[in-house]
C-alpha cells in the first residue's frame, strides 16, 4: 500500500491538513505537499492513463520530468488540462480529475488489451486506413482523434490574469539547487547583478534529500546560510516557483513563473512571463534519473528510485510497504538505505552489475537488505498496481530465476543532466562514456553576437555527480560567467564538499541485456506515448534510422515531457538496432520550453480590449455618441456611417451622402498619415519617393502624389503640401502613415544615409477636419477669420490663420469632387473646432459622415483607393494616372521597374467605368470573362471591379474596375458571374459618373 | 516492396512485425544518373517521383545532405489549400489539393490527407472585399470556395469567438476541401515510392558544388564523392541561394526564419483549419490533439532555424484573442525553418541559365500544400521542357516585371 509515513516530510506541516478531490473523491494532504505526493499518501496509485493503448498509468517521477500523472485541475472558467501532480502544489479546495478514459479511470473501454496492442505497432496508421478512400476523414481519423488527445478542451474564457516583467540582469542563474546558488553567491560578490531562478518552491535541490557535508556543515543547512547570504545582497534577486524555460538569441532568456497556481486566493497574476536579458547565462538545471528498460516497466507502483526518495524523505510517504529496487549505479542504494531506515521492508536490490556497488552497498547490506548482483528485473507484473516481479539474470534473455511479490519498484538507470536551456540556442553536447551520459561540451557553446559563449552549465547539469564536484564546478562557473560578463571574480577557495563515493555505474540499455521479443513489446520507453523497445526497433529494421526519423514515425519524446525519461533510452535502443555508438545516432533538437507554459502567460496582459493599443482621433468620444458604426482600419476604428434612430447603416449612408452634394458634410479626417519631411535635400528626396516632380511645387501650394515601390507597383497616395523652402507636409491614406514613414526611413537610412532630410511621423499631433459640400464655404465664413473665398484660397493651395479663433491651417483639396476644405488644427483643439464647425453648420444642414460616405462620393468622381482600385500588383499607368508620373524626372522609385516589358505591354487591364446594364450594384470583387478556356483550365478572364457601389445621387450602382484594354471598349457590355449564381451584365464606360467637369469643385 | 494494408498488418503481427523490410532503401551513389534532384524534402521527392510514374525516367537520384523530410517539409504545420487568388497559384495549388486527395491510394502510404476545411476570417471590411474577391476568382478557376457569415464560421468553429470585442468576426472565406496531412508520411511516402521505382534516395550527402561544362549542366560534386548527370533539380528551398551561387547564377529571394508551435494534446476541439489574417495567426488541432499554431516570419535574414521569442508571442496573442479558451492550454514546443522568399511571394519553378540545370523553390511560407501539384508540373519541365503549370512561375518573370503576388489576397500566406 501506499501511504504516510508516522515521521518524516520535511516539506509538509502535519499540523495544517489540506482538503482536495480527485475524481470527485475527497482525499486529505498537509500544506506542503505536491499533488502527487497527497495521492500516493491517500493510497491512489492509479492516476491516469496513456494516450495510444490507454494503459494504467501511475506516478513515476517527482518532479517537471513527470510523463504519467497529468491531470485536469479546476473547473469552469478556471479549468486546465494536462497538468502535472508532481509540480502542483497542494491547496484547500483543490479539484482534480484523471483523463483520457471512459467511461472510468478502473474500467476504461478505450484501452487496447495485450493481444489487439500487436496490431498496432509503431506507425501503423502509415500502413493502414488507405482505402476506401473517404473513410480516412469520415471513419478512422475521427477515431484516432478521439482516441488519442488526453486532457479535455477547457471551454471558457479564462477568468485568470496574466502579465509580463522585463529584468536585465549582467548574470542569470537558472536552478536553485546547491550549484546554482553558489555560483550565484560566486558571481554576485563581484558586484554584478545577478538572479536566480527556481522553477520549485523550495531552494536547494536534490542536495538536501542526497544529503552530504559542505565545509563541514550538513549540506542543507549550508543552503539555507546560502539563501540567506543571497538575500541579502542588494544586487541578487530570487525567485522560486519561476522556470527557465528557454534561452534565445543574444542572452535572451525566459522565466515562467507561477505566481498564485499554489494558492488561487492570493492577489496578482496567475502567470508572470520574465523577458530576461543577461549578459551571461548559468544553467545549474540539475539531472534526471534515467528508467530501466525491463518488462512492466510502466505498471502503477514502478518508480525512479530517487523519486521515490524524494516522496519519503520530503513528504513521508512512501508508494508501497515491499519495494524492490534495481539499478546499475549505486545512487539508488540511497533510496533503499533511505526507505530501510523510515522502517520500509526493501525485499531485495537487484544490481545489474556483476560486482555490485560500493560504499553504498556496504551500508545497505548492513541494515539487512538483500542484494543480488549480475541480477535483473525479467518482468513486472500487475494491471493497475505492481503485483510481483520475476527476477533474472541481467546476462540473459530473461528466463525468471524467481518470483516475488512487492508492491513497489524502483529503479535508477543513471543519470542524464538536464541540458536543454544549453542546447536551445546552439550549444553542443559530447557523450561521456564513463556515466553513459551527454553533457555540455564546453568548447561549444551558444554564442552570441561576438562570437563568445554565453551560457555556462553547472554541477549536476555540467555532468559531475558527486557533492565536491558540483560546488568546485558551480564556483568554477560562477566565476567565468562573472569574468565574462565584464566583472572582475573575487578570488575564493571553493568550499570542501563531501559524500558518499559510488562505484561506476554500467550502461544497462534493456534488461536482461538479450531480453526476448515477449518482454521486449512490453518494455516501455515512453510512457506517455506508448512507445516500447520494439517500436523502435521496428523502425530501425524499416530504415527510419535517422534520429528524427524514430521519433516521428514512433512517437518517441513527442509526449508532453518531450522525452525527459524516454530519450537517453530510445536513443540507445536505437544505436543498439544500427549496431551504432549512442553519440553517432546523436540528440533530437532541443526546443523551447523546458516545461509547457501557459498561452496565457504568453499573451500577456494584452487581451480583450487592450489586445491591440486602439488609437483614438480626438474626436473619438464624440463620435462614438453620435450613432459611429465602427470600422477597423488598422488600429484606427472610423465611422462607417453616423446612424440615426431608426436608421439602418445602408440608409445613414445613402443620406450623408446625398446631404454633402446638396449642402454639407463634416468628416473626421484625422486617421489621414502625417509626415513632415525636412532639410536641404528634401525636394531632391521627395522626388525619389513620389513619382511626381515635388521638388518645384511652389510654398504655399498642394500637389497630389503617387508613390510606387522598387517593383513599380503603386503603394500610396495623398497630397504633398510645401511648407517653405526645405519643409514639405505629406498626407499619407491612414493605414499607409507608418509604412510609408517606415518606407521613407529605411531608403533614409540604408541608401541615401548622406542626403540631409528629417523625416517625422506627426499623425497624433493634428486633427484634420473635411468640411465638403456646396455650402463648406458659408460655414467657414460664418466662423470668421480667414479669406475663404475662390481667389483668396484657391483649389490646390493652403493657408494658414486664424479661423473662429483656432489656429488653424486649410488646405483647399477634395476628395469628392465638392468644394472643400481640409482644416488642421492641434490635436488638442481638435474636438473645440470640431463643435465650432457643428454650431456653424447648424443652419447649413450640416451632417457628419463616415467613410462609407466618402467612399461613395469618390468614386462618382472616379477617383481611385488605394486597396481597392490598387492591391500590389497594379501600377499607376493602370489606373490612367501617366499624368502624375514625371517625364523629365531622372529617376524616382520604381520608374525602372514600370520600364521593363510586361510593365510596358500595351496590353494590360486599365481603369475603367462600369454600370451594369439594368442599374443593379455590381457585386464586389467579381471578374469578367472572356471566351474559352487557358492551358490549366481555368475560365479566361479579362477584367474585375475593383469598387462597386449604389449612388444615391445617381440612383443606380456604380462600379469602378480593371479591364482588359478597357479604355479602348468603352460601351461594350462584359459578363460577370457572381458567386450567387447570377450573371451581371455590365457596359463599360467613364469611370467619372458625376460632374464630369469638375465644376462644383471650382467655384 | 511489400505493400501496405491492415491486412499485411495482421499478417506481420504474428511475427512480431520483424518481417517488414525497408520503407526505402539507402545505397551509395552511383556514378552517373540521368537526372539528380538535390534536396529531398517534398518538392524534390515530389518531381523525382512523377519524372518516373509520368515520364518513365527512373534513373534517378535524389540527395540529401540531411534526413529526408528534414528541411521545411518536416517542420511546417502542414495546411492545405488552394483558394489563391492569381490564376497560375490557382492552378498548382488546386492540382496539388486534388492530387492529395487520392495520394495514399497513388502510393500506397497513408499520408492522412484530411480534407476538413480551411477557413480564412475576415476581420476588417477590407479583408471582406478581397475573400469575396477570391471566392469570385476561384469559381472561375474550379477551385470550390464560398464566403460564409459570420454565424456560419460559429457553426464550424464552436471555440471561435466571432464577438471580440477588437476585431469581430465579420465572415470568412471557405475552403471545404482544403485541410491538413501528415508532413513526415508525404516525404516518407514519396521516398518509399521512389526507391521502389529504382531511385537513389542517397541520405547524408551534401552537394558542395555543381560542374558545368559549356554553360551546360555537367554534374555535381558531393561529401560522396562526383556524381554525373545530364540534368539537375535543385530543390532545397531555404539553401536555394547557396545552391544557385555553386551553380553560377543568382536568385531573387531571401531566407528567413519562419517559426510554429504546438500546444499539448487535448481532446478534439475543432474540426477545421482557421487562419486569421488580420490578427495575423492561424491554428489546426492535429490528430494526436496538438493545436498547431504559425504565424509571421522573423524580420531578418538568417539561417539558424531558431527564432526570435517575440513572433511567437504576437501570434499566441492574436490567438487567444480568436479562440479565448487556448490561453488555459500549455505551449508544448516552438521551433522554426528556413523558408525562402521571393520579391513577389510566389514560388519559382524554372530554367536557369544554366542549361539541363532547373530550379524549383521559392516556396517560402507556403509550400507544403503545393508538393504533388510542384513535382506533377516541376516533372514535366524538366521532362519536356515545358510545363503549363510552372510557366507562369518562370526565372524571367523578375526581369518582365509579370509579378504573382498573393500577398494582394492575405496577409499570412500558408
Ligand atoms: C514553421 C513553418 C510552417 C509552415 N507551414 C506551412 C503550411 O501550413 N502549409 C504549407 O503549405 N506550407 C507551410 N510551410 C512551408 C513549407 O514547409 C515549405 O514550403 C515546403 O516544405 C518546402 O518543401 P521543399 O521540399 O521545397 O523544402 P525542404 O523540405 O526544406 O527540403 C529541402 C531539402 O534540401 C536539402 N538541402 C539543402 N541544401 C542541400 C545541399 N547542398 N545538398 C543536399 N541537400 C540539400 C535540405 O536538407 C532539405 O531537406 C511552413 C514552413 C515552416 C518553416
Amino acid at each position: 500500500m501506499s501511504t504516510r509515513l508516522a515521521n518524516q516530510g520535511r516539506l509538509i506541516d502535519r499540523s495544517k491538513p489540506v482538503k482536495f478531490t480527485f475524481n470527485g473523491k475527497s482525499f486529505t494532504g498537509f500544506a506542503g505537499d505536491t499533488l502527487a505526493s497527497a495521492l500516493l499518501a491517500n493510497d491512489q496509485m492509479l492516476v491516469g492513463r496513456s494516450f495510444k493503448y490507454h494503459r494504467p498509468r501511475g506516478i513515476v517521477a517527482s518532479g517537471a520530468e513527470e510523463p504519467n500523472a497529468l491531470l485536469g485541475l479546476g473547473s469552469g472558467d478556471r479549468f486546465e488540462p494536462n497538468q502535472r501532480a508532481t509540480t502542483t502544489e497542494l491547496f484547500d479546495g483543490l479539484e482534480s480529475a484523471s483523463q483520457n478514459h471512459w467511461p472510468s479511470l478502473e474500467y476504461d473501454i478505450g484501452a487496447v488489451n495485450k493481444a489487439f496492442a500487436r496490431f498496432l505497432p509503431a506507425g501503423f496508421y502509415y500502413k493502414m486506413f488507405i482505402h476506401p478512400r473517404p473513410f480516412w476523414k469520415h471513419i478512422y481519423e475521427p477515431f484516432i482523434r478521439q482516441s488519442a488527445g488526453l486532457g479535455r478542451a477547457p471551454k471558457d474564457r479564462d477568468a485568470d490574469r496574466y502579465e509580463h516583467f522585463y529584468a536585465f540582469t549582467d548574470i542569470l542563474v537558472i536552478g536553485g539547487g546547491v550549484a546554482g546558488l553558489l555560483a550565484a553567491k560566486t558571481a554576485a560578490q563581484s558586484g554584478a547583478k545577478v538572479m536566480v531562478l527556481e522553477q520549485t518552491a523550495h531552494w536547494g535541490g536534490r542536495a538536501p534529500v542526497d544529503g552530504g557535508t559542505v565545509n563541514g556543515t550538513a549540506v542543507a543547512d549550508y543552503i539555507a546560510i546560502l539563501v540567506t547570504e543571497l538575500e541579502a545582497m542588494d544586487n541578487v534577486t530570487m525567485r522560486l516557483r519561476c522556470m527557465g524555460a528557454g534561452v534565445y538569441d543574444h542572452g535572451y532568456a525566459l522565466g515562467y513563473e507561477r505566481v498564485t497556481d499554489h494558492a488561487p486566493s492570493l492577489e496578482g497574476p496567475r502567470h508572470r512571463l520574465w523577458r530576461i536579458r543577461a549578459k551571461q547565462i548559468i544553467t545549474a538545471t540539475g539531472a534526471i534519473e534515467r528508467p530501466l528498460s525491463f518488462a512492466g516497466n510502466d505498471v502503477p507502483g514502478v518508480m525512479l528510485a530517487a523519486a521515490m526518495r524524494d516522496y519519503a524523505v520530503n513528504y513521508g510517504v512512501t508508494p508501497g510497504d515491499k519495494v524492490i529496487v534495481a539499478t546499475n549505479n549505486d545512487d539508488a542504494y540511497r533510496t533503499a538505505i533511505c526507505l530501510k531506515e523510515m522502517g520500509v521492508d526493501v525485499l531485495r536490490i537487484l544490481d545489474a552489475r556483476d560486482t555490485g556497488g560500493g560504499e553504498l552497498m556496504e551500508q545497505a547490506r548492513e541494515l539487512g537488505i538483500r542484494i543480488d548482483c549480475g541480477r535483473a528485473i525479467g518482468k513486472v507484473s500487475g494491471g493497475k498496481r505492481v503485483k510481483k516481479v520475476a527476477i533474472c539474470a541481467q546476462a540473459g534473455t530473461g528466463a525468471a530465476l524467481e518470483e516475488i511479490s512487492c508492491d513497489a519498484v524502483a529503479m535508477s538507470g543513471g543519470w542524464s543532466p538536464v541540458v536543454h536551456l544549453w542546447s536551445h540556442c546552439g550549444g553542443k553536447l559530447t557523450w561521456d562514456d564513463s556515466l553513459s551520459q551527454f553533457r555540455p561540451d564546453p568548447n561549444r557553446p551558444p554564442t552570441g553576437a561576438d562570437g563568445q559563449g554565453f551560457v555556462v552549465p553547472a554541477g549536476t547539469a555540467n555532468g559531475e555527480m558527486h557533492l565536491g564536484e558540483i560546488v568546485s564546478d558551480a564556483v568554477a562557473a560562477g566565476k567565468k560567467a562573472t569574468q565574462d560578463a565584464g566583472f572582475k571574480a573575487k578570488r575564493t577557495a571553493a568550499p570542501r564538499g563531501v559524500d558518499t563515493a559510488y562505484a561506476p555505474m554500467e550502461p544497462v540499455w534493456l534488461m536482461p541485456r538479450n531480453a526476448e521479443m515477449e518482454l521486449r513489446t512490453k518494455t516501455w520507453l515512453d510512457y506517455q506515448n506508448d512507445v516500447k523497445v520494439s517500436d523502435v526497433q521496428l523502425a530501425a529494421r524499416e530504415g527510419y534510422e535517422s534520429v528524427e526519423h524514430t521519433k516521428r514515425y514512433t512517437t518517441l519524446g513527442m509526449a508532453t515531457d518531450q522525452g525527459k525519461l524516454s530519450n537517453i533510452n530510445g536513443l540507445a535502443t536505437l544505436a543498439n538496432a544500427l549496431d551504432a555508438k549512442i553519440p553517432q545516432v546523436g540528440t533530437t533538437t532541443f526546443r523551447p520550453p523546458y516545461t509547457p507554459i501557459s498561452m496565457g502567460s504568453i499573451g500577456g496582459e494584452a487581451r480583450g480590449e487592450v489586445f491591440q493599443p486602439i488609437r483614438r482621433t480626438p474626436m473619438h468620444d464624440w463620435n462614438e455618441a453620435h450613432g459611429a458604426d465602427w470600422e477597423p482600419v488598422g488600429q484606427w476604428r472610423r465611422p462607417y456611417a453616423y446612424v440615426r434612430d431608426g436608421e439602418t447603416v445602408h440608409d445613414a449612408v445613402m443620406r450623408e451622402t446625398r446631404n454633402v452634394r446638396e449642402a454639407v458634410g463634416i468628416l473626421d479626417a484625422s486617421t489621414l498619415g502625417k509626415i513632415v519631411v525636412k532639410g536641404p535635400d528634401a525636394g531632391r528626396f521627395l522626388d525619389m519617393m513620389y513619382t511626381n516632380m515635388m521638388s518645384n511645387l511652389k510654398p504655399g501650394k498642394c500637389r497630389y502624389g503617387l508613390m510606387c515601390s522598387e517593383n513599380g507597383f503603386l503603394i500610396d497616395d495623398g497630397v504633398v503640401a510645401r511648407i517653405d523652402d526645405d519643409t514639405w507636409f505629406c498626407h499619407t491614406t491612414t493605414g499607409g502613415a507608418e509604412r510609408i514613414h517606415a518606407h521613407m526611413e529605411e531608403w533614409l537610412q540604408t541608401e541615401w544615409w548622406d542626403w540631409k532630410v528629417y523625416v517625422a511621423n506627426v499623425t497624433e499631433q493634428f486633427a484634420q477636419i473635411a468640411v465638403v459640400g456646396p455650402k463648406a464655404r458659408a460655414v467657414l465664413e460664418k466662423l470668421g477669420g480667414m479669406d475663404v473665398g475662390k481667389d483668396d484660397l484657391p483649389f490646390m493651395e493652403w493657408r494658414d490663420g486664424i479661423l473662429g479663433g483656432f489656429d488653424v491651417r486649410i488646405y483647399r483639396i477634395s476628395f469628392s469632387g465638392e468644394l472643400s476644405y481640409e482644416i488642421a488644427v492641434s490635436a488638442s483643439q481638435g474636438q473645440a473646432l470640431w463643435n465650432a464647425l457643428r454650431s456653424a453648420g447648424d443652419g447649413f444642414g450640416m451632417m457628419p459622415y463616415g467613410t462609407e460616405t466618402l467612399h461613395i462620393l469618390r468614386a462618382e468622381k472616379g477617383f481611385i483607393m488605394i486597396g481597392d482600385e490598387s492591391d500590389g500588383t497594379v501600377i499607376p499607368q493602370d489606373l490612367g494616372l501617366n499624368w502624375a508620373i514625371s517625364k523629365k524626372k531622372e529617376d524616382f522609385l520604381g520608374k525602372r521597374a514600370q520600364q521593363r516589358s510586361h510593365m510596358t505591354d500595351p496590353t494590360r487591364w486599365k481603369l475603367v467605368g462600369l454600370e451594369t446594364t439594368d442599374g443593379s450594384v455590381l457585386p464586389d470583387g467579381a471578374y469578367a470573362v472572356g471566351e474559352g478556356v487557358n492551358a490549366n483550365g481555368q475560365r479566361n478572364m479579362v477584367g474585375r471591379v475593383t469598387s462597386t457601389y449604389y449612388s444615391p445621387n445617381l440612383n443606380k450602382g456604380i462600379a469602378m474596375g480593371l479591364v482588359l484594354n478597357g479604355p479602348d471598349r468603352m460601351g461594350e457590355v462584359l459578363e460577370f458571374p457572381g458567386t450567387d449564381g447570377k450573371i451581371y451584365t455590365a457596359t463599360i464606360v467613364d469611370p467619372v459618373f458625376y460632374d464630369k467637369d469638375g465644376e462644383k469643385q471650382n467655384v | 516492396m511489400k505493400r501496405y494494408s491492415a491486412f499485411a498488418i495482421a499478417r506481420e503481427a504474428l511475427n512480431y512485425h520483424t518481417g517488414w523490410s525497408r520503407a526505402w532503401a539507402s545505397p551509395e551513389p552511383k556514378k552517373r544518373y540521368d537526372v539528380v534532384i538535390i534536396g529531398a524534402g517534398g518538392h524534390g521527392l515530389a518531381t523525382a517521383y512523377y519524372l518516373g510514374k509520368n515520364f518513365g525516367i527512373t534513373n534517378v537520384a535524389v540527395i540529401e545532405k540531411g534526413w529526408l523530410g528534414g528541411g521545411n517539409t518536416g517542420r511546417n504545420t502542414t495546411i492545405i489549400r488552394s483558394n489563391y487568388l492569381q490564376d497560375p497559384s490557382a492552378a498548382i495549388y488546386e492540382k496539388a489539393r486534388s492530387l492529395y486527395e487520392d495520394l495514399s491510394q497513388d502510393i500506397n502510404y497513408n499520408v492522412m490527407f484530411s480534407p476538413r476545411g480551411v477557413m480564412m476570417l475576415a476581420q476588417t471590411q477590407h479583408e471582406i472585399r478581397g475573400y469575396q474577391r477570391t471566392a469570385h476568382a476561384n469559381a472561375l478557376q474550379g477551385v470550390q470556395t464560398e464566403f460564409i457569415g459570420p454565424e456560419r464560421v460559429k457553426e464550424l468553429v464552436p471555440i471561435i469567438d466571432i464577438n471580440g470585442p477588437r476585431y469581430p468576426v465579420l465572415g470568412a472565406l471557405w475552403q471545404p476541401r482544403g485541410g491538413t496531412a501528415r508532413h513526415d508520411a508525404v516525404a516518407w511516402g514519396y521516398a518509399r515510392a521512389c526507391s521502389a521505382m529504382g531511385m537513389d534516395i542517397i541520405q547524408q550527402c551534401e552537394v558542395t558544388g555543381v560542374r558545368t561544362e559549356n554553360g551546360k549542366v555537367a554534374g555535381v560534386d558531393t561529401t560522396k564523392g562526383a556524381i554525373d548527370c545530364d540534368k539537375l533539380g535543385v530543390v532545397v528551398a531555404g539553401h536555394s541561394g547557396v545552391l544557385a551561387e555553386k551553380a553560377g547564377f543568382r536568385l531573387p529571394l531571401e531566407s528567413v526564419a519562419l517559426q510554429a508551435l504546438v500546444s499539448e494534446p487535448i481532446k478534439p476541439c475543432m474540426d477545421v483549419v482557421v487562419m486569421a489574417n488580420t490578427v495575423h495567426g492561424y491554428m489546426s488541432q492535429s490528430d494526436k490533439g496538438e493545436m498547431v499554431i504559425g504565424g509571421g516570419t522573423d524580420g531578418y535574414n538568417n539561417y539558424t532555424q531558431r527564432g526570435s521569442f517575440h513572433h511567437i508571442e504576437e501570434t499566441v496573442r492574436a490567438l487567444i484573442e480568436t479562440f479565448p479558451m487556448i490561453s488555459r492550454l500549455k505551449m508544448l514546443r516552438q521551433w522554426g525553418g528556413i523558408v525562402d522568399v521571393t520579391g513577389d511571394r510566389s514560388p519559382i519553378l524554372s530554367k536557369t541559365p544554366v542549361e539541363g540545370c532547373f530550379i524549383n523553390c521559392g516556396w517560402g511560407t507556403g509550400g507544403f500544400k503545393a508538393i504533388p501539384g510542384s513535382g506533377w508540373g516541376m516533372a514535366e519541365l524538366m521532362a519536356t521542357g515545358h510545363s503549363p503549370l510552372t510557366e507562369a512561375f518562370s526565372l524571367d518573370r523578375f526581369k518582365e516585371g509579370r509579378f504573382i503576388d498573393e500577398s494582394v489576397a492575405a496577409g499570412v500566406a500558408h
